[in-house]
């Protein structure tokens, strides 16, 4: 029984539910996606006995040759390119500015965080106030407005959710870089000054270099976020307009395997997103470090 | 950066911050909508609650409050049983297969989400008949391999003199689990609770998914119909949103800042932990 269950069998009994709960809601359903996205899958009535044929690549082809997923995608790319900088250097440079001994630094953190641990749907309401026709961004800009309006316009809806984005979520990695700040060595600070460096020079070659794991990280989570892009879409822009300017792989899923229902795919979108993600954080890992 | 400048960005940053909560706020309670720089300072007598009983008539704001609750709760009381079970076992006890479970753990946090949205939806709507059920909304959220991680270095920290000691004394492994270790890390547990809340009450896609029934939605899914149906066609549209908003937001907001110490010592330490 030892041999069998090690010196503490009741281990076991304790991960049993977690593992259980592992291969139900994780490995499961990972193989079911990809199965799924190799047959015809459709929704039947429960318990129904029906054929769903092997079809191969079938599905991917639909799926690749769509304009709204190609769309969409483009337009993961775009939000990725404001918002992985945008995330970067705001966090970096609100985090280093609160890294020193400052007046109100505990309101600060608590005002920044803020917005991250508020319902996405509560927030979104405030900025279709903020950034509607007549909201109080455009009245303040006045003949600056941008026309068609932010969120109708097809250039700025995606842009405008990728700021969006970022603000609601900056508090946290501004809480990572914090933390990463306490890491670099003080006397490397010291060094820099010795030999003349500026506060700026410093900062580039002591902070910048310092904290690059907590970029890469930064970096990694930043693009999961955007990969799992759909209330934001769906809400601020009503369904990703206009003409699908701003619409979400997520949320192109959403329409194709659950509204029009065809499961199978949605599952393909989903198996080509994952791909895309892995591909993106190995090429972002490569570049990062080759960097240092 | 000289000092005041730094100031200057900080103070600059917190407006950008927090102007939209008071704007939210003071959105929710005026009578008519005022977009021009003045509304965002209202007189008194454009100040109304009936937003909130606008928003309360269209969605009934209990039900959803209860729903949300009921979801949270259940993901909560999943993830700290389940999660504690699996944490203490990961981190104090010898058995069979620990290393396997523990690559398996590190192994699921890097599988995206979104991937499993279909899989999931056709297995418990179309599969297990749990369309509009709490069961069915708090099942993929049940326990948190994060979660798990974070309770087995809580417990790795404790000294293994008290375990050899409770051994030598006879204890079961949950008694051991139940009236030494769970005690010694009551702070830390309270973390873990604060953290599991703010997922499931703000998640959104999911029960959005498999709730079709109104009186079962929680409050993020029903405000989210209101936003996309009703809202065109209401008085004043906005301020009804934006009533629902307060509504969704405050709990995770207060939670946040009666406890921010916690909420953000352990944002730190995951970021240091990775």
């Amino acid at each position: 029984m030892r041999w069998l269950l090690g010196k503490q069998p009741a281990g076991t009994a304790f991960v049993t539910p977690y593992v259980v709960f592992l291969a139900a809601v994780f490995a499961y359903p990972l193989g079911f996606a990809v199965y799924m996205s190799f047959h015809d899958y459709f929704f039947a009535a429960p318990g129904a006995i029906v054929d769903r044929p092997f079809v191969g690549f079938e599905n991917y082809v639909t799926v690749l040759s769509d304009p709204a997923v190609r769309r969409s995608f483009l337009n993961v790319g775009i939000f990725l390119l404001i918002n992985v900088p945008l995330t970067v250097v705001l966090a970096l440079l609100l985090a280093t500015a609160l890294n020193t001994a400052i007046r109100w630094r505990t309101f600060f953190r608590v005002s920044y965080y803020v917005p991250y641990v508020t319902a996405s749907v509560a927030l979104v309401g405030v900025w279709l106030f903020l950034f509607n026709e007549n909201g109080l961004v455009n009245s303040i800009l006045g003949p600056l407005a941008p026309d068609p309006s932010w969120l109708v316009n097809s250039k700025l809806a995606m842009p405008t959710i990728a700021v969006y984005v970022t603000w609601k979520q900056l508090g946290f990695f501004i809480l990572l870089y914090l933390a990463a700040l306490q890491n670099v060595s003080k006397d490397l600070y010291e060094a820099a000054s010795m030999d003349g460096a500026g506060k700026a020079k410093s900062f580039w070659n002591v902070t910048v270099p310092g904290v690059r794991p907590a970029t890469t990280l930064v970096v990694l989570l930043a693009t999961v976020t955007g990969a799992n892009l759909f209330t934001e879409p769906y809400l601020l822009t009503g369904g990703g307009g206009p003409d699908g300017a701003s619409a979400s792989p997520v949320l192109i899923m959403y329409q194709r395997g659950i509204e029009q229902g065809n499961p199978d795919i949605g599952a393909a979108i989903g198996v080509l997103l994952v791909i895309g993600v892995l591909l993106l954080a190995l090429l972002q890992r490569r570049l990062l470090e080759r960097e240092s | 950066m000289p000092k005041a400048v730094r100031f200057v960005l900080l103070l600059v940053g917190a407006f950008v911050f927090l102007f939209p909560f008071y704007y939210m706020l003071i959105g929710s309670l005026q009578t008519e909508p005022d977009s021009t720089v003045r509304g965002a300072f209202p007189s008194p007598d454009n100040l109304t609650g009936h937003n909130y009983a606008e928003i309360n008539a269209a969605i009934n704001l209990g039900r959803s409050l209860l729903n949300s609750g009921i979801f949270t709760g259940g993901v909560i009381l999943g993830t700290m049983v389940f999660g504690v079970l699996a944490g203490y076992a990961l981190a104090r006890l010898q058995f069979r297969g620990r290393g396997a479970v523990f690559a398996l753990m590190l192994l699921v946090q890097v599988i995206p989400f979104q991937l499993l949205t279909i899989p999931l939806y056709v297995m418990i709507v179309r599969g297990y008949g749990l369309a509009d059920s709490y069961l069915g909304m708090i099942l993929p959220f049940a326990i948190n391999s994060t979660a798990v991680f974070v309770f087995r270095q809580y417990f790795l920290q404790l000294p293994q003199e008290l375990f050899d000691a409770a051994r030598v004394d006879g204890a079961g492994e949950l008694t051991t689990l139940v009236r030494i270790a769970i005690p010694l890390v009551k702070p830390a547990l309270l973390t873990g609770v604060l953290l599991t809340f703010i997922g499931p009450w703000n998640e959104f896609l999911w029960p959005f998914l498999i709730t079709k029934q109104q009186d079962l939605q929680p409050l993020a899914v029903s405000l989210s119909n209101y936003l996309t149906t009703v809202a065109a066609r209401a008085a004043n549209p906005f301020g009804a949103v934006l009533a629902g908003a307060c509504v969704l937001a405050a709990p995770a907001v207060v939670l946040f800042l009666v406890f921010q110490r916690r909420f953000i010592s352990s944002s730190l330490e995951s970021g240091v932990k990775g």
